[in-house]
Formats: structure tokens, C-alpha cells, sequence
């Protein structure tokens, strides 16, 4: 059985919207602290927009170990860790008294417990100190009792509490008892610590789960078993919406160790998208199709390679990525339908401009691929439903499956298992569903399982787009006008999920005569967040295009954008554009990583580099982080890329919490954004994702990866997310360093060697 | 039919399909679960095992060709001297990301290690060449067989 948070007596007060802490004592001597606050704001992923409360449940023993309930789901990317650490930094622990405890999904009272958008950090900085200097206080006022002194003379730190003048000292464990029988100081009004005096903020804090995943012990969603559990595949319609019309289900109950082959209806739009919302939420429920039901899960699969399904045909039966091609020339010679801004008058600037610089752009759907293919354990009891999840969204689970199901939601106990890897896939929780709905049918617990082609052929894909640009420049260079008409995917008249750029997103803001208008082509594919949603497709198309205009102007790339960037129109450019998290855009935090990076790189010498070899740059921010990057590559002859080196300068605030996750984030999304620039694309043919394996939808491999140089830049902000930031100047970055080695611009991705062959 | 087949040292009895992959004898069978699923067509090295100390994709291998040879998993490669620098380079320069094709990796390594104590870049780039990342901790990854190449000299 998995890690289980049941020793946790989980504090079932009336909760206010309003910060509050609640202090008990535990069997033993010790203290369970819970510490609430309100998040006011959207949360990420979208899954609702409402106000949440962070509660932070933690324990201190008699002996001293402080037992920390980690909130968020841990898909690699640290959170499990770094939200612990700011809490356990304010309490003033010595590290190695902590222990982290995975929560289970608790129902919005301790927040949201969403994993994406890079929103752990930026979420929960301000409450986890504000709850852990509460802590700290009071034990220093615990303290001040027991020796009948000023709590001001007393001072706290490594898990203990010091009255200086009479020299004595006492251990957060003894004072745990009495510290829970004190009024509760208010944490709005608590002294939080001396920034300068971090002492786990900024450590590399190993997360205690790699102790156990170099030896094979960790359990991932995968490994978990439950007693009495059975095995499942399901085969889903390969057309998005399709039904099974007729299936050879008999042939396959006699095939060995399967119990049942069950047909399953589709109601693949059980969370829906609001129609009046365009752009938010999944659409996301249980896809119809066929489940195979064995005692193991190789017997299901075997089972499953004699399966015969005819499908009902859908209107998208024969929609093909050639058709969508097709119709975005056609849309581009029509007036667009849409726009998103509007600023001067880009039309007449650019029959004024001085040069003209015209070129479209495109990039496919892809696909998520984490290394660990969906999976849910699920059991279901009298109405009640039990689920063991790799998941970064259970609460979207837990909605997905009472409505599936016709279920009040507090039947549905989610535990949130750690995810082999996640990149925006595990927000959407249509495997959970399935779990759920096959345990119902059999009676019995089961583990739904999908190959690699499932995986692939299921995804809630990062939308495609195309885009049809021209600027114009004055005489000097200056970028005076600027259009883009955006053809995207959209379904009931809605744009995909973060398909469209913002009206907020760079150059629009610095350009006095700029457009962005769109046109829509009809699609039905399943969309989703992926690493930097928006961004990740935006960033390839503007800031090569940025390149373009630098090199008509006649000007070093990075001096035309920080000239850009120096010139907003009159009330952009000062954090315009911010959440309830933080400011908006402001590009004196986007030079000044410019600037290093140019530095970083050797960029002024990049003119003596050998044949075909070149540099690019990017820049852009993504999710209140700001990365640039310089790309070094080579192109052969016969036009394969091969990508040398990389320089990355980053600024997300003040603090970067452990060191070793944030550059394992920073490597891991330039390495990710390679991956998908050079090599991936999800293409439809009938209707059908034409991609099967890691054979036809490539990863970087040890052989292909550049040598990589970071740094941090801190700046006086408050610490933000590292998930996604440095992904989206990847592509344009290695598109623009192509452009420098071998003279050709790649407009399309991702990068086909042919277009760039001697 | 009845297979008895050698892991880590010990000989196991299983009836199962000849047809059935090692991966699916280790995982749901032995309830060895540290050899992972990720594509079932040996395009990624997630369910790398060692055979007889050489790197193997156990997604692909029957239980009737296994035969007599020596399997080696995540859950037994610390009980050699190399295996465990190997786990204890891997925790120490903190490889993992999610964590889920690590046990893969550090298979791979370890054979490659055993054979070539002092590999080059591009003989480490041909030995892992089998095994995806998809975290990207590739650059950790070659640091981790470096590390461990070290201290083999020492």
C-alpha cells in the first residue's frame, strides 16, 4: 500500500475566509499546528477561478521531529520539497528534524493542491513564512512562560529557544506541549524573519524520495497494488468523440486470465469547457471504447491485440493536418474574423515604413509524453470511490469522477502518488475517470494502465498555429509597425485553450501601429496545458520574427530588442498585465538578463565562429519569470542541426528556494524545448494522431545534448515558479542560431534538415 | 507453463504465457516494481535490466528466452561493489528529477561502468544512447559516470 497521511488528525474547524491558526496537542506531548490563509485568485491550470485556502498542516513531536504535510503533487519537479523548506526556514528547524509527508487530496482546504502553471511558489511564499514565523513565535512564547521572562528577550533558532541573559535554552519538542495550550498569535502581524539570514532558503535540499528511486523502492502511480486489484486497458476511439459502433468482445472472454471486456460510452466532455469562458478549463471525461479487464496486465494487453472495433464516424472523421494547412492559406487571403489588439495603425504604417518584412509562421500540435504513461488505481465500494493517482490536478479528479458518476464529491478520497513526470498531461484527469467507471462495472479495485501509444495517441495536445506577420521599419531601423493575423483551432466559436497570444504579450506595448487579428479553423482535438501553455508556441513565432526585423534593420539582435524593450508606449511597461501573484512585464528585469547572457556567451566574438556554425538569440517572459538565451549550433551539410551550446540568464526574484531543483528545472525545460523544436509534431490523417511510439515522436537522448551554462539573476522581487519560464525562448533561440549558421530562416517546426541542406 | 528464472541471486518459479515479457513477470507477477514501463518496444530504456551484467530492454524479452542468464534489477544492483557507488553517485550529485527512468539509467551505467571503468564522452554517449530522459538530467547523468569513473581510479 502507498504512504498514507492518516496519522494525521486532519482539523475539521469551520473554515472563515480569513488567515487563522489552530493549534492542538497530540498524543505524546507534541503539537499539530494548522496555519490557514486566503489565496485570492485564479488558480493555475484554470481549473477554477475562486478564492482557495492554503492550510498547512504540521506536526512537532515530543522528540523534536517536525512533520511537514507536503500540499502539492510531486511530478519531478520539487514542489514536495521547496514548499516544506520556506515553512521550515521561518520556524527556525534544523533541516534534518523535518520530515515531508505527501497529503492527500483534502477537498480545498489545503488550497487548490495544484501542481502547474509555476504556481507553488508564487502561491505559497507569503503564507508558508507567514505561518512558520506563527510557529516560531509560539514557541518563543511557550518558552517565555515556562521561564516566566519577556517573550522579547527570548530568541529562536535550530529548533530551539534561547533566553540569552540567564543563559538557558529549551528544545521546540519540550515546549510543543504547551505551546499548544497558548492563545495563537495572529500571522498577519508576526516579525518574519531577516532575509539575509536564510539558512534553508538557498540550500540544496536532496528530496528524500531519491534516496529510495536510485533503489528501486520509490512508488510511482504505477507501482501501487491494492488488495484484490485487477488489471485494465482500455482502447479508446481513435477519433476524438467516436463510440464503439461493434466490437468482437466475445472472442476476447475466453483469452487467458480476463474476466471482462466491457463497452464503455463516451462522455468525453464531463468537465466542459464553459462556452461563455473561451480559452479556459479542459474538456476533458471519459472517452468511449472498449476495456479489457485480466488478473495481470500483460494478459490484458494480449487480450487486447485480438481486438476488432468498428467506430461510429464523427464530424472530424476525416479532418488531416494537410486539410488544416490547407485552410490556414485560405484563411490568411481573407480579412480575419477576429482581433485581439489594436494600437495606431499598422495598415498605413506599413505603406509609410521605410522596409517591409513579411513571413509566416507555423507550429504543430504536441504531445506531453511524460516517461510514465497514464495510470490510476481505482476502487470503487457502495457508492464511494478510493483512488490512488499520479495527478497534478485532483481536484479536477475528484469533480471529473462525482459527476461521471453521479457521486457527491466527499465520496471520492483521492491519495496523490508521486507522478513519473508530468509537463501540464496529469491536469487533465481523464485516465482518473476511467479507473473509476471500470471498478464500478467489475465490482472490484483495478489499475488501468495505457501503453505508450495510448499515451500518445490520447493527449490533450498543445494546440498548433499559424501566422501570417508583416513590420515595418523607419529609416533608422525603428520598428514603427507591426500585424500579425493568427489562424488557430477553435471549437463552438471558441479559440482553444491559451491557442491565441494575449493582448498583453511583447512587442505588443512598444510598437506604436501594431495588430494582432485572428481567423478560426474548426477542429475537435482534445487541447491542454503544456509546459508554459501560450508561451511555448508564441515565443518561436515573435521572437523569430523579432530577428527577422533586427537583421533588416541592419542591427545586433539583442541591441534591437533591449532598444525595443527601452521604449514602451506611454503606460506599458510597468508591470502592466500582473495577477493576483504579482506584478505584470517589466522589461528592465528582461535587459538585464539580456545583457548577462550576452556577456555569458562571448556574443561580441561570435563573428569568428567556424562555417555553419552560428548564434542566436531569445528572450521571453513566461509565468513572472524572465529567461534569455543564447544558442550556439552547427548545421551540417545535409542539414542536421546539431546544437553545441546554450547560455541561459534567468530572473525569478530574490530568492531561488533550493539550487539544485532550480537548475534541474532550468536544464530540463531547455533541454524539453529542444526536443519538441527539433524533432516533434502530433499530424492527423482520417482523424487519427498519425504518431505511435518514441519512434515517430522523438526525445533527446544523451548523445544529442549541448553543454549548458545558467545563472541566476536576482532581483528584488518576490521568488516565482521555475517549471516553465525557460522553455519558450528555446525554439526561437535555436531557430535564430540555424538563421546565423547557415543563412535560412525556419518558419515551420518542427526544424526539417531538408529545408536546410547545402 | 512454469519458468524458473534467476534474479538478483535468487531462482524464481512462474506460470505465465511463454509469450509474457520479463517486465510484466518482474512488475505484476514478482511485484518487483523498480523496472518501469514506458514504451514496450525497447525505444527508451525505462525497463533496462542487466543479463548476465550486459544492458537488456526487459519490455521485449520473453520468459522462455531468458533462459539461464543472471537478471539483475534496480532492487539488486546495490549488492555489488559498482552498483552501489553507482546508486550512491546517482543520490549524491541528486540525478533524478521525477525519477521514474532512473533505475533504467543507472543499469545502463553500471554495465558500462563494469566493462570500461574510464568511459570517454562518446563512449557513454553509445552505452546510454538506449535510455530517455524525458526530465532532461542528462548532463547529471554523465557527471554521475564520471563521478563514479573517478573514484574507480582512486
Amino acid at each position: 500500500m502507498p504512504e498514507q497521511s492518516s496519522d494525521f488528525d486532519v482539523c475539521h474547524a469551520v473554515i472563515s475566509r480569513r488567515s487563522f491558526l489552530i493549534v492542538s496537542g497530540t498524543v505524546g506531548g507534541g503539537l499539530l499546528l494548522t496555519a490557514s490563509f486566503p489565496i485570492v485568485g485564479k488558480s493555475a491550470a484554470g481549473a477554477d477561478a475562486a478564492e482557495h485556502q492554503l492550510t498547512l498542516y504540521t506536526r512537532v513531536a515530543a522528540s523534536g521531529a517536525v512533520t511537514i504535510l507536503a500540499p502539492n503533487p510531486e511530478v519531478g519537479q520539487g514542489a514536495k520539497t521547496s514548499l516544506p523548506m520556506v515553512f521550515a526556514e521561518e520556524f527556525g528547524v534544523v533541516w534534518k528534524d523535518v520530515v515531508i509527508e505527501m497529503a492527500d487530496y483534502l477537498g480545498g482546504k489545503m488550497g487548490s493542491q495544484v501542481s502547474g502553471g509555476s504556481m507553488s511558489t508564487p502561491t505559497s511564499w507569503m503564507p508558508l513564512r507567514k505561518a512558520g514565523a506563527a510557529a516560531r513565535q509560539m514557541m518563543i512564547n511557550a518558552a517565555a512562560v515556562s521561564w516566566k521572562v519577556p517573550a522579547a528577550e527570548c530568541s529562536a533558532a535550530d529548533g530551539m529557544v534561547t533566553h540569552a541573559a540567564s543563559n538557558r535554552t529549551l528544545k521546540y519538542g519540550e515546549l510543543a506541549a504547551k505551546a499548544a495550550m497558548l492563545p495563537v498569535p495572529d500571522p498577519n502581524t508576526v516579525t518574519l524573519k531577516d532575509e539575509s539570514r536564510f539558512s534553508i532558503i538557498g540550500t540544496s535540499i536532496i528530496d528524500p524520495d531519491k534516496a529510495r528511486i536510485v533503489t528501486g523502492a520509490q512508488q510511482f502511480g504505477i507501482d501501487v497494488k491494492v488488495p484484490g486489484m485487477k488489471y485494465a486497458v482500455f482502447q479508446k476511439g481513435p477519433v476524438f468523440d467516436a463510440q464503439v459502433g461493434r466490437a468482437n468482445v466475445e472472442d476476447l472472454k475466453s483469452m487467458p486470465g480476463v474476466s471482462h471486456v466491457l463497452i464503455l460510452q463516451g462522455a468525453p466532455r464531463v468537465l466542459e469547457a464553459p462556452p461563455d469562458k473561451p480559452g479556459v478549463g479542459i474538456d476533458d471525461g471519459l472517452r468511449g471504447g472498449v476495456a479489457i479487464v485480466a488478473d495481470t496486465w500483460w494478459r490484458a494487453q494480449r487480450a487486447r491485440k485480438r481486438l476488432e472495433v468498428e467506430w461510429t464516424e464523427t464530424p472530424h472523421s476525416q479532418d488531416s493536418t494537410a486539410g488544416f494547412d490547407a485552410q490556414a492559406d485560405a484563411l490568411f487571403a481573407e480579412e480575419p474574423t477576429g482581433k485581439v489588439r489594436i494600437d495606431g495603425d499598422a495598415d498605413e504604417a506599413l505603406k509609410r515604413a521605410a522596409k517591409v518584412i513579411r513571413a509566416r509562421y507555423a507550429y504543430p500540435f504536441i504531445s506531453h509524453s511524460p516517461m510514465e504513461p497514464q495510470n490510476c488505481i481505482a476502487s470503487y465500494v457502495d457508492g464511494k470511490v478510493e483512488l490512488w493517482a499520479p495527478t497534478q490536478n485532483p481536484g479536477s479528479g475528484r469533480n471529473g469522477i462525482a459527476k461521471a458518476l453521479g457521486l457527491p464529491v466527499e465520496n471520492i478520497t483521492i491519495h496523490m502518488i508521486r507522478c513519473g513526470g508530468g509537463f501540464g498531461r496529469r491536469l487533465a484527469v481523464d485516465y482518473m475517470i476511467e479507473a473509476a467507471v471500470i471498478s464500478r462495472e467489475i465490482g472490484a479495485p483495478v489499475k488501468v494502465l495505457w501503453t505508450r501509444e495510448d499515451d500518445l495517441q490520447h493527449d490533450f495536445y498543445r494546440p498548433a498555429g499559424y501566422h501570417n506577420l508583416a513590420a515595418g521599419l523607419d529609416a533608422s531601423g525603428k520598428l514603427t509597425a507591426w500585424h500579425d493575423h493568427f489562424v488557430g483551432f477553435a471549437r463552438n466559436e471558441n479559440f482553444a485553450r491559451s491557442a491565441v497570444p494575449g493582448a498583453e504579450v511583447f512587442p505588443a506595448g512598444f510598437v506604436p501601429n501594431y495588430s494582432l487579428k485572428t481567423s478560426q479553423i474548426k477542429f475537435n482535438m482534445p487541447i491542454g496545458p503544456l509546459r508554459a501553455p501560450g508561451d511555448n508556441a508564441h515565443a518561436y513565432v515573435l521572437q523569430s520574427f523579432i530577428d527577422e526585423c533586427a537583421e533588416a534593420a541592419g542591427q545586433d539582435p539583442i541591441d534591437f530588442q533591449i532598444q525595443l524593450l527601452r521604449h514602451p508606449l506611454p503606460g506599458e511597461g510597468t508591470g502592466k498585465g500582473g495577477g493576483a501573484y504579482g506584478p505584470g512585464f517589466m522589461p528592465e528585469r528582461m535587459i538585464v538578463v539580456l545583457e548577462r547572457v550576452r556577456h555569458m556567451s562571448g556574443w561580441a566574438s561570435r563573428g569568428s565562429l567556424p562555417p555553419r556554425t552560428g548564434m542566436g538569440v531569445a528572450c521571453y517572459w513566461s509565468h513572472m519569470g524572465y529567461a534569455a538565451q543564447v544558442h550556439q549550433v552547427r548545421v551540417e551539410n545535409d542539414g542536421s542541426v546539431i546544437p553545441q551550446k546554450i547560455w541561459i540568464a534567468t530572473d525569478v526574484g530574490k530568492h531561488i528556494i533550493n539550487p539544485t531543483n532550480a537548475e534541474h528545472q532550468i536544464q530540463g525545460a531547455l533541454i524539453d524545448g529542444l526536443s519538441a523544436a527539433l524533432w516533434q509534431e502530433i499530424t492527423l490523417n482520417k482523424g487519427r494522431v498519425v504518431q505511435n511510439n518514441f519512434n515517430d515522436y522523438r526525445l533527446l537522448r544523451n548523445v544529442n545534448i549541448p553543454s549548458i551554462e545558467q545563472a541566476f539573476v536576482k532581483s528584488e522581487h518576490a521568488p516565482t515558479g521555475l517549471g516553465e519560464p525557460a522553455y519558450p525562448s528555446v525554439a526561437p533561440a535555436l531557430c535564430n542560431a540555424i538563421f546565423a549558421a547557415c543563412g535560412r530562416r525556419v518558419r515551420k517546426l518542427p526544424v526539417h534538415a531538408t529545408n536546410l541542406k547545402t | 507453463m512454469i519458468f524458473n528464472i534467476r534474479i538478483n541471486g535468487a531462482v524464481h518459479s512462474v506460470d505465465t504465457e511463454e509469450d509474457t515479457p520479463l517486465l510484466w513477470v518482474l512488475r505484476d507477477i514478482l511485484g518487483m516494481t523498480g523496472t518501469k514501463f514506458g514504451c514496450g518496444m525497447a525505444m527508451c530504456g525505462a525497463c533496462t535490466v542487466q543479463a548476465d551484467g550486459s544492458p537488456i530492454r526487459s519490455c521485449v524479452l520473453a520468459i522462455k528466452d531468458v533462459g539461464n542468464a543472471e537478471i539483475t534489477t534496480i532492487e539488486g544492483i546495490g549488492a555489488s561493489e559498482l552498483g552501489k557507488k553507482v546508486q550512491q553517485a546517482w543520490l549524491a550529485l541528486d540525478v533524478p528529477q521525477c525519477g521514474y527512468c532512473q533505475g533504467g539509467q543507472i543499469l545502463a551505467a553500471t554495465a558500462l561502468l563494469a566493462n570500461s571503468p574510464a568511459p570517454t564522452d562518446a563512449d557513454i554517449d553509445a552505452a546510454m544512447a538506449g535510455n530517455i530522459c524525458r526530465c532532461g538530467t542528462y548532463t547529471r547523468i554523465r557527471a554521475a559516470i564520471k563521478q563514479v569513473s573517478a573514484s574507480l581510479k582512486s
